[in-house]
């Protein structure tokens, strides 16, 4: 029975700024006052655009969807534009032929790319940059230049310099082209930046390998030999593989027109502080509205905008205020930061700009200031934007320093304390201080819970610092600390250790802890002292901090058994080997099944069994495989050109290679890979700490990602490397993770809490940016050196053997407790009532 | 090579004055034990956890971890939490107080504690 009568909300777009609707009118109407349906010219559901160019980086099209959980009030039409709106019948009609009748509609069309009309803009290899298919198409003509069979540079011209034309052309770069900017203006970001930034940004931009032509237009498109050939106002011709054209954007706003709605003088669906149209069952959102006349480029005001209509949708009375229409931008691409905010161009009466240049720095810094420097108007940073996330929300407040000394190198450091409780924080969901501390107090203690609650910091992240220092100013402290036993962090007691030459828990405990230790910080230091080559797990103390896995090396099952897990490198076995294992199985009496990580798991083998299973096994020529270690796990492998028909590279010969290389390699947690063959990705490379897939030429390298709790595919690092240059660069990825990840930290979760993330990583790793990696390498030379199988050092070792025994005054006789039942003719241990427990493992 | 163990003997451990009094088993010589890590014994069906804490000292409790029903506390680490000398259950990593038996993250439940004695270089348990 359906007994409530809903009204019809149509949307028309799914774009960013759509789909916000859509999800607030959801949280804020439990009742389901409104049923919803949107329709959205683009194939798939709304993604995040500002986030755009990391698709040609890796990340897939599924990861820069927005998130949705399914809802039955909400219907989604993909694939199928609005056509026509008629007003009278309050209809919509879409090129599929559906209609639609509304009680309200939503029209959420965003911009179109403005393509300048010159001639021959229409021909194949012009593209505008815009939606995920302009950057399939855009890649796939870059691919075909790429293949081509000529010599030379394969290049690309961008038409535009601003934020997205930068965008563009580093997209251009990371597909190996070598593109040109040419901007009409003369100065690139000429909206943002300001002559004195737009000259150091033209010269840090070229030092990022892009060419920029500035105060000159494009005036021609030609093709020649397969090529294109864009002419300039100057008379200069540039050849090109691929044009892109990214000089601004209009209004969608063609159904508005068509329906007889007002549009502003420069285009956009005139609305008013309310966001609705002169038709009062019409409003317009984010970049097609023209609010009070003047349109909006950014998410950030389309947000709110959302925000307003979805409160005006049930009841409220809500209006646009001036803070959500902040046009602040930061750019963190091409290694160069970029950040301008508030009135940067000093427009307001009687404004004053002080300024702070240091060429050979390479930063540039400008403050907006009111006539009495007094009160902060705007900016403009170039080349460190470090100050962005404090000096931006303090926009319209009074300055709490000096003006020079507040973007002074070594300068003051503006306190978190010092905004206004309406300072807003995250611009991009319009999160002011005031909300951000009520959350804290409300007992958002991390950023993770602040995120959850208020939205802030969710978008472009750059107010995250922001919101950490909050936490720490309301006093939430932020703590590193490994345990109650030490104030340090994991990765400085690494430091420690490294550094003093301290080799036993009990001095390092002594002099840098309290107490005699836990489950938390001697597991941590026994893996840094086998991290630091610190020979036989269990040599001396070392066997007294060990988890009970690494103290019996084998996996506590949860009847008290074990399970056995022989490496199997790649996952490449032989039958002799098949046979060994299942001979040891059933003569052990022991259950086996095919583990997730492409080898083969034998349980429920009681303690003192452990030695002789492992005499058999060894004496086979199998050796630990570490299941029971934060360490290597697998390196899993696809067949590749050993027998598949469409292999680029030796995936097997690899994936073996690899795992021998880092088996027994102790980490901070443990860290698995795989090698696929080619880009169908068989072995799954993606989802592991380190993944690599053929190409034509070499390998690409993947790292950072992660099945289990929370899935995250691994992100390109380095594309087409031979064996060694890869091997060099896992070496070092592997060996600065050991040193400067968190206890029980996943390489994802470590590369995702680094500042900087992914492109510190590489500089690090890939560049030397901090001339470490001569140290990560040698450091790798010695752990390859000195690996020796864990199991046969306990075997050659009476000492060892003594404490696999069941009990001190009965070693053979077997634990009384373990019983097992068989099903599916294998034993299993007897079924118990699950325990409610927490993720085994993660527990901090 | 003698070992002179003073510290091992608190005030549970002397036999008490009153009664039947415990029935001392030896289980191992002390030294079998090493600092900070413990083993199992088995005492007709009862199976008990004995640990040696860096100090020297000795306990015992039950070796059945109440969460898990499996017989594994002997193959915790050990350690402290504040100051009190703790045993993590290496299955779901409950803290036990190895003095009391108590365990500290679940005020309600505990495991059996037992007397336990060195005499001539050998580790006694006392059972009821
Ligand atoms: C045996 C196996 C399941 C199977 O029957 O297939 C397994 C079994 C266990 N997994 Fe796993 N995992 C197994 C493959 C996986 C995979 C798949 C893979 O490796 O391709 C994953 C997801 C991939 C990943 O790690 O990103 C996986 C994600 C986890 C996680 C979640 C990790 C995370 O980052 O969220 C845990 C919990 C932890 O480590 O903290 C876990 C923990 C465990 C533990 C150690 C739980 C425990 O403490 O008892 C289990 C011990 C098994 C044992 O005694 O051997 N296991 N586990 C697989 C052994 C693979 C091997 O050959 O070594
Ligand atoms: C590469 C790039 C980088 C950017 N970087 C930033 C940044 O760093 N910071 C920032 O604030 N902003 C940035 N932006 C701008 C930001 O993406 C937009 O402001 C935002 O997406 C606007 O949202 P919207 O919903 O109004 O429009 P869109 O996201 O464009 O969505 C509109 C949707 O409506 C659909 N549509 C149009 N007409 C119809 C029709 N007739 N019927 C059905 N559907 C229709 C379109 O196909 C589209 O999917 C960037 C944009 C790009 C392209
Ligand atoms: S950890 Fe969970 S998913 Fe993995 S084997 Fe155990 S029960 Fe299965
Ligand atoms: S400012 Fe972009 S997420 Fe907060």
């Amino acid at each position: 029975m359906n007994s409530i009568d809903h009204r019809e909300l149509v949307v028309v777009g799914h774009g960013m700024v759509g789909h916000r609707l859509v999800q607030t009118v959801r949280d804020r109407d439990p009742q389901g006052t409104w049923r919803i349906t949107v329709l959205g010219e683009e194939g798939r559901p709304a993604y995040d655009r500002v986030a755009l160019s990391s698709y040609v980086d890796g990340v897939s099209a599924e990861e820069l969807t927005l998130p949705a959980t399914p809802d039955p009030l909400v219907r989604l039409h993909l694939g199928d534009a609005v056509v026509e709106v008629d007003r009278d019948a309050r209809l919509v009609r879409t090129a599929s032929g559906r209609e639609l009748r509304y009680d309200a509609l939503v029209l959420a069309t965003g911009s179109v790319p403005f393509v300048p009309p010159v001639a021959g803009r229409e021909l194949p290899g012009c593209f505008v940059y815009r939606t995920l298919d302009d950057l399939d198409a855009i890649t796939a003509a870059a691919r075909d230049a790429m293949v081509a069979e000529r010599p030379g540079r394969r290049s690309a011209v961008v038409v535009g310099g601003g934020l997205l034309g930068l965008e563009a052309a580093r997209a251009l770069r990371s597909l190996g082209l070598s593109p040109q900017v040419v901007e009409i203006a003369p100065r690139l970001m000429p909206v943002q930046v300001d002559e004195g930034g737009g000259a150091l940004l033209r010269r840090l931009v070229e030092n990022e390998d892009l060419a920029v032509r500035c105060g000159v237009s494009v005036t021609g498109i030609a093709e020649q030999r397969g090529r294109l050939v864009a002419t300039l106002s100057d008379g200069i011709e540039l050849d090109a593989d691929v044009v892109v054209f990214s000089a601004g954007i209009r209004p969608a706003d063609t159904l508005a027109r068509a329906a007889g709605l007002p549009v502003g003088e420069r285009g956009g669906v005139l609305v008013d502080n309310r966001c609705r149209t002169a038709d009062e069952h019409v409003w317009a959102i984010g970049e097609v509205a023209a609010l009070e006349g003047r349109t909006y480029g950014l998410v950030a005001p389309g947000y709110a905008m959302a925000e307003v209509v979805a409160d005006r949708l049930l009841g409220g009375t809500a209006t646009m205020t001036s803070a959500a229409l902040d046009m602040s931008t930061q750019l963190k691409m091409l290694g160069v930061d970029v950040a301008s905010f508030g009135d940067a161009h000093a427009t307001t009466a009687g404004a004053l700009e002080v300024v702070v240049n240091d060429p050979v720095a390479g930063s540039y810094a400008k403050l907006v200031v009111s006539d009495d420097a007094q009160t902060l108007l705007g900016g403009v940073l170039v080349g460190d934007a470090s100050k962005y996330a404090t000096l931006r929300p303090l926009v319209g407040a009074v300055l709490p320093a000096d003006p020079v000394a507040m973007i002074a190198p070594g300068g003051v450091e503006i306190g978190a304390d010092a905004l206004p409780d309406t300072a807003q924080i995250c611009s991009c969901n319009a999160v002011t201080k005031g909300a951000v501390c009520d959350a804290i107090g409300a007992g958002a203690h991390d950023v993770p819970a602040i995120k959850a609650c208020t939205r802030a910091g969710t978008s472009c992240g750059s107010c995250v610092p922001v919101l950490k220092k909050l936490l720490a100013q309301a006093g939430v402290e932020q703590s590193t600390a490994l345990c109650e036993h030490f104030t340090h962090s994991r990765a400085e007691l690494f430091e420690i250790i490294a550094g003093t030459g301290i080799r036993t828990f009990s001095e390092v405990v002594e002099k840098h802890g309290t107490g005699r230790g836990c489950d938390i910080c001697k597991p941590a230091v026994a893996s840094i002292l086998a991290s630091l080559g610190g020979g036989h797990v269990h040599d001396g103390e070392q066997a007294a901090l060990q988890d009970t896995n690494d103290h019996f090396l084998a996996n506590l099952q949860r009847n008290g058994t074990y399970s056995v897990v022989p490496r199997i490198p790649g996952g490449e076995i032989t039958p002799e080997g098949l046979i060994v294992i299942g001979e040891v199985a059933r003569d052990f009496g022991l259950y086996t099944k095919i583990t997730g990580g492409q080898r083969i798991d034998m349980f429920g083998a009681r303690v003192e069994q452990l030695p002789a299973i492992w005499r058999r096994l060894v004496d086979a020529g199998f050796e630990s495989g570490h299941a029971y270690g934060k360490a290597l796990r697998t390196v899993k492998s696809c067949v590749g050109t050993t027998w598949c028909r469409y292999g680029q590279q030796d995936s097997v010969g690899l994936a073996v290679a690899l795992e021998l290389r880092y088996r027994g390699l102790r980490a901070p947690h443990k860290f698995k890979s795989g090698v696929s063959g080619c880009a169908r990705e068989c072995a799954e490379a993606r989802s592991k700490d380190f993944g690599i897939i053929a190409t034509e030429h070499g390998w690409n390298l993947y790292v950072g990602g992660n099945g289990g709790f929370t899935p995250r595919h691994a992100e390109l690092l380095a594309s087409d490397l031979d064996t060694d240059e890869l091997v060099r660069v896992i070496d070092r990825f592997l060996m600065f993770y050991i040193r400067t990840a968190d206890r029980l930290q996943r390489t994802a979760a470590w590369i995702e809490a680094m500042d900087g993330g992914l492109d510190h990583l590489r500089a690090v790793i890939v560049d030397d940016s901090l001339g470490i990696c001569a140290d990560l390498e040698a450091a790798m030379e010695t752990h390859v050196a000195g690996y020796a199988d864990e199991w046969r050092g306990v075997l050659d070792d009476p000492a060892k053997l003594e404490r696999f025994v069941s009990f001190v005054n009965a070693p053979d006789a077997p634990d009384p407790t373990i019983t097992f039942v068989t099903e599916r003719g294998q034993p299993v241990p007897v079924p118990r009532e699950p325990v409610a427990v927490g993720m085994p493992g993660v527990r901090r | 090579m003698t070992i002179s163990i003073s510290p091992t003997v608190t005030e549970r451990d002397s036999a008490p004055t009153a009664s039947p009094g415990p029935r001392w088993e030896a289980v191992c010589r002390y030294d079998r034990l090493l600092p900070e890590r413990g083993v199992a014994a088995l005492l007709g069906d009862v199976q008990v956890a004995l640990f040696r804490t860096h100090d020297g000292t000795v306990h015992a409790i039950g070796n059945i971890d109440p969460f898990s029903g499996a017989a594994v506390l002997s193959r915790g680490i050990v350690g402290d939490r504040a100051g009190v000398a703790t045993v993590a259950s290496p299955v779901y990593k409950q803290a036990f107080d190895l003095v009391t038996g108590r365990c500290l993250d679940d005020p309600d439940v505990a495991v059996p504690t037992y007397p336990v004695r060195v005499a001539d270089g050998l580790l006694e348990v006392g059972l009821p």
